[in-house]
């Protein structure tokens, strides 16, 4: 398994050249400077068949791909109050950051990639570079003709580079357990086809010094359009194919049964994996561990006051049966543990509305304390001299009467693990500035947001584990369950196709729709 | 509160009575498949599409014989009235070849028949 399999994809390096090798350069560099600032979160799915290690010695792919890429490693973002604190959080981070494996296995796939790619670029310009400076004597002259190849050449080639710039030159957002298949084989068949060019090249026109330059300029012609549409076999395998819709996959979150149905087209699981994650992080909420059980007093009248006697000496000991019939009596006897339920939910609602209540209150009434100064207000009497503030200071000076109310309100919701104070600040001095009212304000605490808006902008990765039956480089199909592993939850996918869909056509006549009035005869008989 | 209605089927034999060139039987239907069923005041069930007896001629034969307002045809001599539509109820009524018709009515209970009769009767 490779953890740099993505790298390998968009193989068809052909479409880079030197200056986006520069740039490659100059953001590997960047990268190893600012690698913890990453804006962009990685996501690195690990296989888990069971029984193989998790990580493969076996070389990468390279891939055109570079770039950058947060470094993957394993963080904990389980936000159980009870267990671990912050303190031990960020140690333990750093611990774990300290032990991953090297960086060079990371970079090695797109320095390879970008090297298919240079090779790939600068083959047919040294095709014809190469009779000119080794026998330019003996070239039979070639006028026109070349130079209208020439033309197309140059202008076929700068289509490349426009079309890989734009198509591949993106940052990869995961890495997958396993090789990106149609990426290796993009990679394979460019590799296989420039050099198997270079051979013929080699063979026929270096040996024997061929005369005839023409042949050769359209040689290095004939190789930029081979190139041009392995390009366009690489756009489709991995752009547009997966495109039409074709199954649906349910995605249910295994702690609090949130689901979401998704559809998708023809992609192999680890592919479809990456995906589902990319949307698992704006649409579903944000995993509350404190949110999950019903609390112990309600559930735990069930078991207890009953013992089992066996009366039949022979058998021996039977423990299901006892069990079972221990459960069937708990169950029939009459037990309102779910009154219980139902009052303390009624209790919960009332409580949290009470304290939204308040909170709305202080928080209107907190925006009401301020306002904005424009420009030309700013001459003011000097009599009354107001103390002009930035932001910051604003937001600080309002925050004092509404944090108790928020504090209340966070903790009432069990959400204070998400907000720290810093973060609450930080949000009334954005509001602030962009002229939002209390209730937009408020919008971020009154419901539970996206993952995605919790989210630390580290340039670590998140962990997630793959779990599967199947190879995951195998084909969706119906009845595919596969599952998305972090530390404290996981994610159930259910994959199944979407019906097939018989369109029927009926024609209607504008004209006829009529109508009557309807009818209550009475007849007499 | 739970209402009890009871319904009682009766067999009514009509004599029908010559009045010129036209046997009359001296009652009104109302009802079929291809008439509104909401409209109807007698039926318990709005959806119902039944044939019902919406006026009766006093004095005359199906008074005589004992067929009530509101009463719900289910059978004409042996034809099935429940799901017919109101000119083939009519026709099978006023057969020429026929001088009594024998009728299976479905009647609701006395106290409710005469409420209806009375006009007033706000449906639940």
């Amino acid at each position: 398994m490779d953890n740099e399999s993505q790298y390998s994809g968009y193989s068809y390096k052909s479409s880079h050249s030197r200056s986006s090798r520069k740039h490659r350069d100059r953001r590997d560099r960047h990268r190893s400077k600012s690698r913890d600032s990453s804006s962009r979160g990685d996501k690195s799915v690990t296989i888990q068949t069971p029984g193989e290690p998790l990580l493969d010695a076996e070389s990468t792919r390279g891939d055109d791909r570079d770039d950058n890429w947060g470094e993957t490693t394993t963080v904990i973002t389980g936000t159980s109050e009870h267990s671990i604190s912050n303190e031990d959080l960020t140690r333990v981070t750093k611990d774990l950051e300290e032990s991953t494996p090297l960086e060079c296995k990371r970079f090695v796939g797109p320095a390879l990639g970008g090297c298919l790619s240079f090779f790939a670029i600068v083959t047919p310009l040294a095709f014809l570079i190469l009779p000119q400076v080794l026998w330019r004597d003996a070239l039979e002259p070639c006028g026109t003709p070349c130079e209208g190849l020439y033309v197309s050449l140059a202008f076929k080639l700068l289509v490349l580079l426009i079309s890989s710039w734009a198509l591949f030159l993106r940052s990869p957002r995961a890495t997958l357990p396993r090789f990106f298949v149609f990426r290796c084989l993009l990679m394979v068949l460019v590799f296989l086809f420039v050099a198997s060019y270079w051979l013929f090249y080699g063979v026929r026109v270096l040996e024997p010094q061929e005369r005839d330059y023409r042949g050769i300029v359209e040689y290095a012609a004939s190789l930029v359009d081979a190139l041009l549409f392995i390009q366009y076999l690489a756009l489709v395998l991995l752009e547009v194919r997966h495109m039409q819709p074709a199954f649906c996959l349910k995605v249910v979150r295994s702690t609090d049964g949130a689901s979401k149905f998704y559809n998708m087209g023809h992609l192999s699981i680890q592919r479809a994996a990456v995906w589902v994650l990319d949307r698992y992080y704006s649409d579903f909420t944000v995993y509350n561990p404190a949110l999950l059980n019903l609390p112990k007093s309600i559930l735990s009248k069930k078991m207890t006051g009953f013992k089992v006697y066996s009366l039949d000496e022979s058998t021996t000991n039977n423990s299901t049966g006892q069990s079972r019939a221990m459960i069937a009596a708990a169950a029939r006897r009459r037990d309102n543990s779910h009154n219980d339920y139902y009052y303390e939910e009624a209790e919960m609602d009332r409580r949290i509305r009470k304290r939204k209540a308040r909170l709305v209150v202080a928080v209107e009434e907190a925006f009401t304390h301020i306002k904005r100064l424009h420009e030309d207000e700013a001459a003011s009497s000097p009599k009354h001299p107001r103390e002009v503030m930035d932001p910051r200071e604003a937001a600080q000076a309002i925050f004092a009467p509404m944090a108790r109310a928020m504090q209340k309100y966070l903790r009432t919701t069990r959400q204070q693990a998400f907000h720290s104070m810093e973060s609450i600040l930080t949000h009334l001095q954005f509001c602030i500035t962009h002229n939002m009212t209390p209730k937009a304000f408020l919008e971020r605490y009154l419901g539970p947001g996206p993952t995605m808006q919790y989210q630390q902008q580290s340039g670590r990765g998140r962990q997630w584990t793959l779990v599967s039956e199947e190879p995951v480089t195998s084909a969706l199909r119906q009845g595919l369950v596969f599952s998305l592993r972090r530390l404290d939850f996981s994610l159930v996918v259910t994959v199944t196709p979407l019906p097939f869909l018989r369109l029927g056509e009926e024609f209607i006549d504008p004209k006829s729709h009529k109508f009557v009035m309807r009818l209550q005869s009475e007849t007499s008989v | 509160e739970t209402l009890v209605k009871l319904v009682s089927q009766q067999r009514i034999e009509i004599q029908k009575l010559r009045q010129g060139n036209n046997l009359i039987l001296g009652f009104s239907i109302g009802g079929g498949i291809d008439q509104d069923p909401g409209q109807n005041p007698f039926s318990e069930d709005k959806t119902d599409k039944g044939i019902y007896v919406t006026r009766i001629t006093p004095g005359g034969p199906a008074d005589v014989a004992g067929l009530m307002m509101g009463d719900k045809i289910m059978q004409v001599n042996g034809w099935d009235m429940t799901m017919v539509t109101h000119d083939k109820a009519r026709k099978r009524l006023t057969k020429k070849n026929e001088d009594v018709v024998r009728l299976l009515v479905t009647r609701k209970s006395l106290e409710e028949a005469v409420k209806q009769s009375m006009g007033g009767f706000p449906r639940p």
